[in-house]
């Protein structure tokens, strides 16, 4: 197996990395500390004895290149839009234009402190309140909110807002029904805010079974949590149906705007019988996927539940300046420290700028037609469970069970070509999600298409392959059965000389 | 792959449900088992808990996947399987013996009547 040994040695570009406790040459430091000047203390006098470790931390002893050099080598291997196709559905991996980053790094934005005085940030706040505005009307609703800072703050905000809605009225309404294909969140939002979360069925085209929601909606039903078009990539017409459903037992429809990149500019959730919805600005407006932040998710809602919302919101006063102003009294509060994640927030309106109107329409239509186009080129290759035409997404099961392939094996196998694994296994046993975005080129989705192709042919011919992938990186197929039963998450010093350690 | 015993009965959910006299011995099917492929941790409730029917009971998780156990019937748990803590293999080797998950005195039995039998259950994981 000299193979593998070399391969555990990392190949040519992507070397192995070896962790920076592992890197020490005792002596080494990358800072050096200026000559005190006030006199050494006694550490024995300063901290009591009991708290004194005998010796000190096994630091990393290293300079300042070799560390320079450490980070650099990891920072490398990132794998981002910028580098490479990312079709990873549910999730709109699109490029995020390099413009938004250069508009929000302008100074008069950099600059700005939350608690300066309203006159010396009139721009952001008209900013603010011209963004808060396209939010609503491409939602096709009343007013909107930008505090929530991501989208699952969004939906606790927007169940916040519809409990205060009950309430008012006098109703403490503790069910909330979403769809089997709903994301985890929606559920994990409702027991958060103290709802319970029941389960509506879909029918096996993949939509909401009409007669399972009737049976579920009654006086108790606070509201139900949609996402359409889906999380299978489909949108259900019969979403005007549902409102109908739901209102006529006062209960409201929340939108999970999760896939909104599909009707931008086509259709208005407002106008399909949404009362409320939130955004994902990371997937519909092309900012930063930030890895568990900083993000924003806006909240939207119809007409009548303004006074719900958090504030402070912007206003514009009479005499054309920008300020900040609450609700009223029935406000559901402050959702978050100041106003939002601003940074954010302006990459989502320099996006909407850019493009205008018929430019975010040609954004779902071209989210849909990459989409589609992909579907149709892989259909006699993979099994599609759901009927075309698709949204921005589509759902597709590899059916090389017999050649004992799975999903994971194709998923796997891809990274030897540079592309990230799509979503698996979610919402349909062993599936691969697949969202290629607006922004991709044809020239890539074909790419990935005979990518998609050849994996399935080796899938049939060659399974071995797929079995043991990736084969480029520093490392082959890693056990993560064995990672995630007895995860060992602490580096700790080899007891092993180091020579014998370098050699395996 | 080890098709459902007769002994006991099986939800749509996948969960089966052995009864012996007012205990009621749960866990899940192979079919279930081999679908969330290696199970890496399964989370139960402590002795003494009661659960609903209806309603989780715990999580299992795999490398695939989290899902929601659920229980058809109410009471109280009497024991959990404190086997799986160190070895949630047992779930995907032997998922009606060894792998099962918890005993529950059943308050009310009934619920255990909608449920399939055996062969109810192979012929809904046929399709």
């Amino acid at each position: 197996m000299s193979n593998a040994s070399e391969k555990s040695q990392g190949a040519g570009l992507v070397p192995a990395e070896k962790l920076i406790f592992e890197q020490t040459t005792p002596g080494a430091c990358a800072v050096s500390l200026p000559v005190a000047d006030v006199p050494p203390a006694d550490l024995r006098k300063v901290i009591p004895q009991e708290l004194l470790a005998e010796a000190p931390p096994p630091l990393p002893e290293i300079g300042e290149q070799d560390l320079v050099r450490h980070y650099t080598r990891l920072a490398h291997r990132l794998f981002s839009v910028d580098g490479n196709f990312y079709p990873l559905g549910s999730c709109t991996m699109k490029y995020n234009p390099k413009v938004n980053e250069r508009v929000a790094a302008l100074p008069g934005f950099t600059g700005l402190h939350p608690l300066q005085p309203e006159a010396d940030s009139q721009g952001i706040l008209e900013l603010l309140y011209q963004l808060r505005y396209f939010l609503a009307e491409i939602a096709g609703l009343a007013e909107a909110t930008l505090q929530p800072c991501a989208g699952a703050h969004g939906e606790m905000t927007g169940v916040m807002i519809i409990n205060a809605y009950h309430r008012s009225r006098g109703e403490d309404r503790p069910k909330v029904l979403t769809p089997d294909t709903a994301h985890g969140t929606n559920p994990a939002t409702c027991t958060v805010c103290g709802r319970f979360a029941i389960s509506v069925a879909s029918r096996p085209d993949g939509r909401v079974d009409l007669d399972d929601l009737r049976k579920k909606v009654d006086e108790q039903t606070a509201a139900l949590m949609i996402t359409n078009p889906n999380t299978a990539g489909l949108f259900d017409p019969q979403i005007a149906d549902i409102a109908e459903i739901l209102h006529a037992k006062g209960a409201l429809l929340y939108l999970d705007g999760a896939n909104m990149n599909a009707i931008l500019g086509i259709a208005r959730p407002g106008d399909f019988g949404v009362d409320v919805m939130h955004y994902n600005t990371h997937k519909t407006f092309s900012t930063p996927h930030g890895c568990g932040g900083p993000g924003a998710g806006p909240v939207a809602v119809r007409e009548g539940l303004q006074e719900f919302l958090p504030g402070p919101q912007v206003v514009r006063r009479e005499d054309g300046t920008y300020g900040w102003a609450w609700p009223g009294p029935r406000s559901i509060g402050r959702v978050r420290s100041f106003y939002g994640q601003i940074g954010v927030l302006i990459r989502a309106y320099a996006y909407i700028r850019a493009l205008g109107p018929e430019g975010l329409r040609q954004v779902s239509e071209k989210a849909v037609l990459s989409a589609n186009y992909l579907a149709a080129r892989l259909r006699e290759h993979y099994r599609f469970p759901f009927a075309p035409p698709y949204a921005h997404e589509f759902i597709m099961v590899p059916e090389f069970r017999e050649h004992g392939v799975t999903e994971l094996d194709v998923a796997k196998r891809l990274i030897d070509f540079a592309i990230h694994p799509p979503t698996m296994s979610w919402p349909v046993a062993h599936c691969l999600m697949i969202e290629p975005t607006e922004t991709e080129s044809l020239r890539t989705l074909d790419g990935f298409a005979e990518t998609m192709i050849r994996i399935a042919e080796e899938a049939r011919t060659t399974p071995e392959i797929l079995h043991h992938a990736p084969h480029t990186m520093p490392v082959e197929r890693l056990d993560e059965v064995t990672a995630a039963r007895k995860p060992d998450l602490c580096w700790r010093e080899s007891t092993e000389p180091a020579e014998a350690a370098d050699n395996t | 792959m080890n098709p459902a015993p007769a002994d006991r009965k099986y939800s749509k959910t996948h969960e089966w449900f052995k009864v012996d006299g007012d205990v009621v011995t749960i866990g899940i099917s192979q079919f279930a088992a081999d679908e969330l492929t290696d199970i890496t941790f399964v989370d139960l409730p402590k002795p003494g808990t009661q659960i609903v029917a209806g309603q989780p009971f715990g999580e299992i998780e795999s490398v695939k996947a989290t899902s929601a156990l659920y229980s058809a019937v109410g009471g109280e748990v009497i024991e959990a399987n404190a086997a799986l803590a160190d070895q949630p293999e047992l779930v995907n080797q032997s998922p009606f013996d060894e792998g099962w998950m918890i005993k529950v005195r059943v308050s009310d039995p009934s619920p255990l009547e909608g449920l399939m039998d055996a062969t109810a259950y192979n012929a809904m994981i046929q399709e």
